[in-house]
């Protein structure tokens, strides 16, 4: 049964290596798309939070409430208003996102010390100045730590975007599902989950080389 | 819509007391196996480190993916959901937990050693009633984060509100869509500002 399975998966990838390369980057492609459109939303929203108090509450929680909602739900529920296909998936992938970008963007900038802000107004820094060359580099650390947690998120739920016809990995599990196929459910689970361990490890070492201030013993 | 519901109430009921007894079932096991790790791991804190660890790594593969796994050893069902779904907990519920725990005031627990309390009667005494807030959290991301998932685990026949989605999308049936993902938002959504009116109180 080992061997049988083994030997269905060789099978699979001499046959359809094309199209299992196509789901691959058919979900890299829908997961970066929706990455990139909650980092642009997003940490301008952080921004936002910070700047005008009153206005934190009420975005924090707006995105926390969309948050709670099942992805499939969101994703369903998109069908009627946008139709099948990759922009309900990205949506909702945004949705999801969004929180630990947000979050993280407002707590990394709330916690740059006010002394390094009034200094930096001290020595003639205009607002834009301040936010570009103090604020976000100090907030740069926590900010990139929620894009990281936002992009394992994104690639994990991205499979179920199959389900709506957005293509990716997901394709090839649900087609599993459907056909009873072992090696089908195995190709697919597998390449999804070291996908997302592999971009974990990727983004660790970005962040590594981004800040490696940090790391000096 | 409403006439939908009118018709065939017992079709939206069901599967919302499935979702519920398949939240309530993965709650308990989970409490369960993570009270058990999170003893074992105050012992040693490599262990606790490790163990957080691989549920973490255990954590960022999808949940489709790990049904998907499961499927040929334990089959189609309910009993494959609710492992995944345990598993996926202790990763929310250990970090909680261990968390919470460490960040007692180290002189609290000082004085309690040195009153002579053993490590049960500390952790069961001192340590589990100061930090219950951190741990209702680590509850409360867990129950939100299983009915979630729970929607997605209809594609392996474990029924819940996620067979009305399946159902609807399967037939191109708009009213069974928009009920299921109300229920499943309006569920999530629920328990969610429940949990955190209780965590507020504690």
């Amino acid at each position: 049964m080992e061997n049988n399975i083994w030997l269905q998966m060789k099978d699979y990838f001499n046959n359809n290596m094309d199209s299992f390369l196509i789901a691959i980057k058919e979900h890299l492609e829908i997961s970066l798309i929706a990455l990139m459109i909650a980092i642009i939303i997003g940490i301008p929203c952080g921004y936002v939070c910070v700047k005008f108090k009153r206005l934190e509450k009420q975005i924090v929680s707006l995105f926390q409430v969309l948050r709670v909602i099942p992805s499939l739900a969101v994703l369903l529920l998109l069908i009627p208003v946008m139709g099948t296909g990759v922009k309900s998936a990205i949506i909702a992938l945004v949705l999801l996102a969004m929180p630990p970008v947000l979050m993280n963007t407002v707590v990394g900038l709330k916690e740059v010390p006010d002394f390094m802000v009034e200094s930096a107004y001290g020595i003639g820094m205009t607002e834009k100045q301040v936010l570009w060359k103090v604020q976000f580099p100090l907030a740069m650390p926590l900010i990139f730590t929620g894009i990281k947690t936002a992009m394992i998120e994104i690639i994990a739920s991205a499979t179920l975007a199959a389900k709506i016809g957005a293509g990716g990995l997901g394709g090839i599990i649900f087609t599993g599902l459907g056909l009873n196929r072992t090696d089908l459910l195995l190709i697919g689970g597998i390449t999804v989950g070291l996908l997302t361990i592999a971009t974990s490890l990727l983004l660790e070492l970005i962040n590594r080389t981004m800040m490696k201030y940090k790391y000096v013993r | 819509m409403i006439e939908y519901a009118m018709n065939y109430p017992d079709k939206l009921i069901d599967p919302l007391l499935e979702h519920i007894q398949m939240l309530v079932i993965t709650l308990i096991l989970s409490l369960i196996l993570a009270s058990a790790l999170t003893i074992i791991s105050t012992y040693s804190s490599v262990f606790s480190k490790t163990l957080v660890y691989i549920f973490s790594v255990v954590y960022s593969i999808p949940s489709l993916a790990l049904f998907a796994l499961l499927i040929p050893i334990t089959g189609l069902g309910q009993t494959t959901a609710i492992i995944v779904l345990v598993v996926y907990n202790q990763y929310l519920l250990l970090r909680n937990f261990i968390e919470g725990l460490n960040e007692v005031d180290s002189s609290i627990v000082e004085a309690a050693t040195g009153m002579g309390m053993n490590k049960m009667q500390l952790l069961l005494k001192i340590k589990v009633p100061l930090s219950r807030k951190a741990i209702f959290t680590g509850v409360r991301l867990s129950v939100v984060s299983t009915i979630g998932i729970a929607t997605i685990a209809a594609f392996i026949n474990a029924g819940g509100l996620g067979s009305i989605l399946n159902d609807g999308l399967r037939t191109v049936n708009t009213v069974k869509i928009l009920w299921g993902s109300f229920l499943a938002a309006g569920l999530a959504i629920f328990t969610n500002g429940l949990l955190s009116k209780v965590e507020e109180k504690l």
